[in-house]
């Protein structure tokens, strides 16, 4: 059997995988290595414009008047705009789906007309030759501003006595409830019921590339080039299209390296529209590129959830049932046009999720306040449900004193019970809980870790092992995004040319941010039509070249790009057959690619070298038959739909020391089993596992976007927000459980958001197993050591 | 740009001369000005180590040096150091081990790290974490970047 025609996922069978499972390095990048990239703001254009924004210093203020004439006067200066002047060249829009019934929010400008929501809401423009020329300029800007309420707590916000956007009637942006039925029942026949409020502190991206456009519009062809640093450039294709009022062909969006995305560079953002829109109204390029002090204020900023949540459990340790109530505050706008209702959505619907009881009820608020607005970040909602479904366990574990794995290990949902419906109404194909915890315990020597834990104790080391559990969503079907009617692609396309000498040009609609996208479509399509991996080049990021797709997000990459990669690499392969077929007389049967030549399928003696079957398809067709004409390109596409999402489950554990006089954590060693289905390279699954378990203890012990009670962002810069960095980094063990989805012919699942979804609740339970002891435990995310000390009552 | 100042200075071993205005960072001149785009801006205060470049042999933050203190000194960039191939065996470890994911910080980290590997010491895990924990990556969770830097100084880059 040919590599191409493998049966990648069939269980048992013994085959040539090609490059499927091999760590090989990504190619190309020694670019990257050598600071050759081509981030945005390495991008040189004659005429280019700069463009620095004038932005809100209150949360919520009316303006009453802005004065250009100094700022005009300054040198270099182009423009000085204001929001009717730029809404002139791009519409209003207002981020609701129709599948969040009721979910509500006002008409959104690029920039804001008349009053300010949040600090740092953009109200003026100033165009200038240079970037310090514009900032010089902003700096000149005389603004009258009128301050009004400002909502900043979500509990007020729910309260509704001060109402944002009066024309809504209040402050509730969007909420859902769910109930199975039975769940007070279950409460009150329950033996043991614990209960816990969590506090999710609000933080951000903080990518170390900001946000960043160069709009270049051509009046000669009423046609935009935008270089994006974005994550789904069709999505902006279409947005510009549309807010613009320019034909969808003539736009053109191209993203080239992106220094950092994580959900923060797939939203929309009004500084970036205002920039494309600036760019038609001055008919040159122009660019914007977020400065860290504007990235803290205008990136999107996630989580900030309230969650209270119950749990029943029997006297032998089965959980019952689940109850939550979530209270989750977005700042004063749903982001365009992915809504910020997911994370709440998502929350009600992982929460509980690895269990297998079947009593739920959930609650859950998405409220206005005068922050910054959030929306998606990696993982989105998931380390919310994560860490208070484990919160809960591990309390619940703890009344009834059962060991923690003890007790996962008898409530987690069989490895022989799917397909399964949970009771929050989400579909599992195969998932692989109790295979992961084994693996886990086993990586991470439990039992002597435990017995360690114990001795120590005696010397007063206070080490703490926590465990988390999850589910993750990834690859997502039209059910995320599109029945809500968003213009946001649930199917990518790839299409794979080969070139006459015998290379294979891939082209696919999924970009490359960073975790190796276009590698492992190199590997799939080597793998797929039989020729070597250095034979491959890769080309995403560019609306005018690629198929139609989604791009990067929901973790659906290497599941649904991989998949239409791994059809087209096939389809391509048959076509290459034909061609030899034609050219050797023999039967295609008896064909096979591999090795960069054609081959005698059954005695693999080598029959045609591809450079040669190129030379002829192109060159010499007049050789072949007269009724033949050789496909040498093809395109093929991918879109799940058998299920809503493509449900993949991890597990993973953290060990810690905690120091009780000083509040310091010292991370000392993190494990990470996860299933992700078919894994194409292994070495860049452990990576995209170990960043984003870093980014989810960033969240559980550091970053935290801190506002006043007037809506200041108190802590805007590197200096004040923490990130982690390499010295308080532990390393961190990975482990795979394959379960490929049957759904595609690859099988692989997504990745990349798992180590943020489970970190912070591996992290929150070892330091609440580590105080366990000491009578304290932590809620309120993130873990600084003031509020370890709190909980040990050693400050106030 | 009225007071700009004649500044004379070595970059990648390459005399340039330029009138450059006082308050310009040394980053922005080597990019803008040099075209010189290797050296990325993260944070402009002096946090996040992208800009980090060599200047008479230390390194030291672009963003928080003015171009004109650099009058007299010789500047050595990402761009400089993969030239020379002094960064070659980093920059093969970085490619082996995936050291690096979307790439924006690995310049100013190359740079950090092979401050580390020139200093000819055998230095512990914790030690390379120290070293380079003036340098934010919010890709890779920095343990690639560890062990590439470890096999480097240990021969096996």
């Amino acid at each position: 059997m040919g590599k191409a025609e493998l049966p990648l996922h069939a269980p048992g069978t013994k085959v040539d995988r090609g490059y499927i499972g091999e760590s090989v390095p990504r190619p190309g990048l020694q670019r990257l290595l050598q600071g050759r990239g081509a981030f945005i703001d390495d991008l040189r254009f004659p005429r280019l414009a700069h463009v620095a924004f004038f932005r809100s210093p209150y949360a919520h203020a009316l303006v009453k008047k802005l004065d250009f004439k100094a700022a005009l006067r300054a040198p270099g200066v182009i423009a000085v705009l204001d929001g009717r002047a730029v809404a002139e060249y791009c519409t209003p829009w207002v981020a609701v789906l129709a599948h969040l019934k009721g979910i509500k929010s006002p008409p959104q400008h690029a920039i804001a007309i008349e009053r300010a929501c949040w600090q740092g809401e953009a109200v003026a423009a100033v165009v200038a030759e240079s970037r310090s020329q514009a900032e010089d300029a902003v700096a000149l800007i005389e603004a009258e501003w009128k301050e009004l309420p400002v909502v900043v707590d979500m509990d007020d916000a729910l309260a509704g006595r001060n109402v944002i956007h009066p024309d809504l009637g209040d402050n509730i942006c969007f909420k859902r409830e769910h109930d199975t039925g039975g769940v007070d029942d279950a409460f009150s026949s329950a033996v043991v019921v614990v209960e816990e409020t969590f506090h999710f502190g609000r933080h951000t991206g903080v990518c170390l590339e900001g946000r960043a456009i160069l709009a270049d519009y051509n009046a000669g062809e009423h046609s935009l080039t935008v270089y994006h640093a974005t994550q789904a450039p069709h999505m902006m294709q279409d947005i510009f299209s549309r807010h613009l009022n320019i034909p969808e062909a003539n736009v053109r969006v191209i993203t080239k390296d992106v220094g950092g995305s994580f959900g923060i560079k797939v939203h929309v953002y009004p500084d970036e529209m205002a920039t494309a829109a600036i760019s038609v109204m001055l008919r040159r390029p122009v660019k914007f590129v977020a400065d860290r002090l504007e990235s803290f204020l205008s990136d999107i900023h996630a989580r900030e959830h309230k969650a209270k949540v119950r749990l029943a459990c029997s006297k032998e340790g089965d959980i019952l049932a689940f109850d939550l109530d979530d209270v989750t505050a977005i700042g004063p706008y749903s982001v365009y046009p992915r809504t910020s209702g997911i994370e709440g959505n998502q929350v009600v619907n992982l929460t509980g999720g690895p269990y297998k009881h079947q009593k739920y009820r959930a609650k859950m608020h998405v409220v206005f306040t005068n922050k910054n607005v959030t929306c998606q970040y990696r993982a989105v909602g998931h380390p919310i449900a994560v860490a208070l479904t484990e919160g809960i366990v591990d309390i619940a574990a703890q009344k009834l004193g059962m060991d923690p794995a003890e007790f996962r290990r008898r409530n987690l949902i069989a490895d022989d019970a799917y397909p399964y419906t949970f009771p929050s109404g989400i579909k599992f194909e195969k998932l692989s809980h109790h295979k992961t915890l084994d693996l886990l315990l086993q990586k991470m020597d439990y039992k002597a870790l435990r017995a360690e834990q114990a001795e120590l104790r005696k010397q007063k080391i206070y080490r703490g092992i926590g465990l988390a559990s999850m589910i993750e969503v990834t690859n997502p079907s039209p059910a995320f995004y599109g029945v809500g009617g968003a213009r946001i692609s649930a199917q990518d396309g790839a299409t794979l040319r080969l070139e006459p000498t015998g290379m294979l040009t891939v082209m696919c609609s999924v970009t490359e941010q960073g975790q190796g996208t276009e590698a492992i479509f190199a590997q799939i399509a080597a793998s797929a039509v039989g020729v070597s991996l250095a034979k491959v080049k890769v080309i995403t990021g560019d609306t005018g070249i690629t198929p139609y797709g989604g791009g990067t997000w929901a973790s659906r990459g290497a599941g649904i790009g991989g998949e239409a990669v791994l059809l087209a690499g096939r389809a391509l392969r048959s076509n290459m057959l034909d061609v030899a077929a034609a050219m050797l007389k023999m039967d295609k049967a008896e064909l096979d690619i591999a090795g960069n030549a054609v081959v005698h399928k059954l005695t693999t003696e080598k029959k045609l070298e591809l450079a040669e079957l190129g030379r002829v398809a192109y060159f010499r067709p007049d050789t072949l038959p007269l009724d033949f004409q050789s496909e040498l390109t093809v395109t093929r596409h991918y879109t799940p739909r058998q299920y809503g999402f493509t449900f993949t489950n991890g597990i993973q554990a953290s060990l810690l020391e905690v120091d009780p006089d000083s509040g310091f954590v010292k991370l000392l060693k993190h494990w990470c089993v996860e299933d992700s289905g078919t894994v194409i390279n292994p070495m860049l699954v452990d990576e995209q596992l170990r960043g984003g378990v870093v980014q989810g203890i960033g969240a559980a012990l550091f970053e935290e976007c801190i506002y006043g009670p007037d809506g200041q962002l108190l802590n805007g810069s590197m200096a004040d927000y923490l990130v982690p960095m390499a010295g308080e980094m532990p390393d961190i063990v990975c482990a795979h459980v394959e379960t490929p989805t049957m759904q595609s012919q690859l099988g692989a699942k997504g990745v990349g958001e798992a180590g943020t979804a489970g970190a912070p609740g591996a992290i929150m339970n070892a330091i609440n197993d580590a105080l366990a002891p000491l009578g304290a435990r932590v809620t309120r995310m993130p873990f600084t050591p003031e509020r370890i000390l709190k909980a040990l009552k050693k400050v106030d | 740009m009225d007071h700009a100042v004649e500044t004379t200075l070595t970059v990648n071993g390459t005399r340039i001369t330029r009138r450059i205005a006082p308050r310009v960072h040394l980053v922005d001149f080597l990019r803008d000005e040099l075209g010189l785009t290797g050296s990325h801006i993260g944070c402009e205060h002096g946090v996040c180590g992208a800009c980090t470049v060599r200047v008479n042999g230390d390194i030291v933050r672009g963003c928080l040096m003015l171009a004109v203190q650099a009058d007299g000194c010789t500047v050595e960039t990402i761009e400089g150091l993969s030239d020379s191939k002094e960064l070659a065996p980093l920059q093969q470890a970085f490619h082996e081990h995936n050291a690096l994911q979307c790439g924006f910080c690995t310049p100013g980290m190359l740079m950090a790290a092979q401050d580390l590997v020139r200093s000819g010491t055998k230095p512990t895990r914790d030690e390379i974490r120290a070293h380079i924990s003036g340098n934010y990556c919010r890709c890779t969770g920095y343990q690639a970047i560890v062990d590439a830097i470890e096999a480097t100084i240990n021969g096996k880059g």
